[in-house]
């Protein structure tokens, strides 16, 4: 069975990657041409000691962390479900909000009650997300109308909790985790999303959730009937996907000590459908690359930062940034796909037989 | 059953006295205000007109919230139905009020718009209180402009586009630095309110190694967001440093950041109109003005005390 799964990953490879990995090199190349400083490194001296590198590369590494965490469980949801989950923004400022709320319950906050925040803002999130999944599994409604439901109501849920617009908190460790920890030149926003990163493909390789998701997503019946709870797999794609709510949730509060409900990772779930898309997923669902997923929110981050350092107006950014997705969504689309993966496969001379449902 | 018997009674009681209470001289007031859940902002909005329109102070009041125009426009004419002596509102959207108003008036009910204009005529209404947005970023210009430092390189982090807020805190900004060489805007560009953004701008900025003394940050979260990329940058920030921080909306956490000095200046945009409009209900006279504009306060650093976080600061710290 496993030895099937990694196969199935494997075809799904190279030709997968090729569009956003093609979108990186553009990216960079125009960067340099523009400004061959763009993405010099510098040393700063950091402010609680030591030294710290800055950078526009670090700030798009740093930048895209809650994107790049939203977007891996987003490519589960979207894998078994053949839908996306749009309600993650609002999801997450609800668990951004019991987060401030448990951490603002004790006067002093320490590394307990941390844990304890962190910990119950995962619990609610994971609830949250087991009511999407129940829709969606259980009563088969269709994602995006399911998760209407939470992207409608979530934000005023968030203002609920704290019973104020915008909540501060301070601490040594909320800034900690949010930019830097003394000593380490590299914000800690990027360890957290390898963690993500490491602890998924540990999943991935000791247990079959690859595998079924993907059975799932590509044909339901079938899956059933080799004995696959399909139910359950749609349930833990959107479970693991309200884990990963909870964290960009806490770093997003932990970067400003502050948790805005209203503004708190806003419009974040177009980005997080967009850079599945961009990592050559298919939003039907079936085979998935969770890799293609998080260097597609790498490309989201590089171009907005590309466009701010370019100071382009104001009014004009997103304009800039749709012709930019138009093209690399076109590039990814199954026609255009087909043609590179035709001549790909002239390239190297083999006719591999393609396994699983191609992108629909 | 003689439990349930004697509550109902001691229910009817109440309400007994309550009826009686309300033929008393109690003057009945009508509120129709956007939710408080909009922002902090509305919250402290809909705090100042709880306070000041409650029993003690001789008021009835009824109030309805929604973001929705149609709703308001239905919850304003059931308390002209109601029969109340006056109406009080905060208009979602600034057109489509000239029927209930008009009958309004023809009930022979007050009128006051408080915060938002409303698009009738003005006979329509006793007086409006509103805030002036441009009037807030005109003193917040001056009040930089008063700092005579030699050079200004401002990063101006703009609001959502088009919303009166950005609007009136934009141009005199913009305006100053068109015409003045020494006044440059480094960069200007919309966060939308989003505190991530605006720390996302600032450190492109940073990157980019571009020269800048000021951040302009049209409310608090941005500004907080600003300076979030300043401290990851150790640049120096406040009363006596390298780089001068404005806000505005004067959240208590914000004046509080005044009072340690991490910030400069702090914009007013005052929700407090609950007291002029009892004030001129309560003296029973025609306002000498109509559109009674709120003075906005510009909070300086170095003059802030205590007691204005207390008294001005909004929301919780």
């Amino acid at each position: 069975m496993r030895k099937a799964g990694k196969a199935s990953w494997k075809t799904g490879g190279i030709g997968q990657l090729m569009i956003p990995l093609i979108a990186v090199g553009l990216l960079i190349l125009f960067n340099l041409i523009r400004d061959p400083s763009f993405f010099s490194i510098h040393t700063t001296p950091g402010n609680s000691g030591g030294i710290v590198l800055t950078g526009n590369l670090i700030s798009i590494i740093n930048g895209a962390s809650e994107l790049a965490v939203l977007a891996m469980g987003m490519t589960l949801v979207t894998a078994a479900c053949g839908g996306q989950d749009i309600s993650v923004g609002a999801a997450a400022a609800i668990a951004g909000s019991v987060f401030v709320r448990v951490l603002k319950t004790p006067d002093v906050i320490t590394g307990g009650t941390m844990i304890l925040a962190f910990a119950s803002c995962c619990v609610v999130a994971m609830l949250f997300g087991a009511f999407n999944g129940t829709l969606v599994a259980v009563f088969r409604i269709q994602p995006m109308i399911a998760t209407l439901i939470l992207y409608t109501c979530g934000r005023s849920i968030a203002y609920w909790i704290n019973g104020g617009a915008t909540p501060t908190v301070s601490s040594p460790i909320i800034n900690a985790i949010g930019s830097y920890i003394p000593g380490v030149p590299i914000p800690t926003p990027i360890f957290i999303v390898l963690a993500v990163g490491i602890l998924l493909a540990l999943v991935f390789r000791f247990t079959n959730l690859r595998l079924y998701t993907q059975s799932v997503g590509i044909n339901q019946g079938a899956a059933k009937l080799n004995g696959i709870n399909s139910t359950m797999i749609k349930l833990l794609s959107f479970i693991i996907l309200g884990l990963c709510v909870a964290t960009a949730g806490c770093i997003g509060v932990s970067r400003l000590s502050l948790i805005n409900h209203e503004t708190l990772l806003l419009d974040v779930e177009m980005d997080a459908i967009l850079a599945v898309a961009i990592g050559g997923n298919s939003l039907g669902g079936g085979k998935f690359r969770i890799s293609g997923s998080i260097l597609g929110a790498y490309i989201i981050q590089m171009l907005t930062i590309t466009l701010y350092a370019m100071k382009v107006p104001s009014t004009n950014v997103k304009a800039y940034k749709a012709i930019v997705i138009i093209l690399l969504v076109v590039m990814g689309s199954p026609v255009v796909k087909k043609k590179i993966a035709d001549f790909w496969k002239h390239l190297r001379g083999s006719h591999p037989a393609s396994v699983g449902k191609e992108a629909a | 059953m003689k439990k349930l018997l004697s509550l109902v009674l001691a229910l009817a009681l109440c309400l007994g006295v309550m009826a009686i209470a309300h033929a008393d001289d109690l003057i009945k007031v009508g509120i129709v205000n956007n939710p408080p859940s909009e922002s902090g902002y509305r919250a402290a909005n809909v705090a100042d007109f709880e306070k000041v329109f409650s029993t003690e102070n001789g008021y009835e009041a009824k109030t309805y919230y929604s973001i929705k125009n149609d709703e308001q426009l239905a919850a304003a004419q059931s308390f002209i139905t109601d029969g109340v002596d006056y109406l009080l509102i905060s208009a979602a959207e600034t057109t489509g009020w000239d029927v209930v108003l008009t009958n309004a008036a023809e009930a022979g009910i007050g009128v006051f718009l408080f915060d938002r204009m409303i698009d009738v005529d003005e006979a329509l209404y006793a007086a409006a209180v509103v805030s002036d947005m441009r009037q807030e970023g005109e003193t917040a210009v001056a009040w930089l402009e008063g700092l005579g430092l030699e050079e200004y390189n401002i990063i101006h982090i703009q609001g959502a586009m088009g919303s009166d807020a950005q609007i009136g805190r934009s141009n005199p900004l913009t305006e100053k630095c068109e015409a003045n060489d020494n006044w440059k805007l480094v960069v200007q560009q919309t966060a939308t309110w989003d505190e991530a953004e605006a720390k996302k701008i600032t450190e492109s900025v940073i990157n980019s190694g571009e020269k800048f003394n000021v951040i302009y940050a049209e409310n608090d979260g941005m500004a907080k967001g600003a300076v979030a990329a300043l401290d990851e940058n150790n640049i120096a920030h406040g009363v006596g440093k390298d780089v001068v921080v404005m806000g505005f909306d004067c959240n208590k956490w914000a004046l509080r950041e005044l009072l340690a000095g991490n910030w400069n200046y702090d914009g007013q945009c005052s929700p407090f109109q609950a007291q002029v409009i009892s004030d001129i209900i309560k003296s029973g006279e025609a306002p000498a003005q109509k559109i009674i504009i709120s003075v906005e306060k510009g909070f300086d650093a170095t003059t802030i005390t205590e007691q204005d976080v207390l008294d001005y600061g909004l929301g919780e710290e």
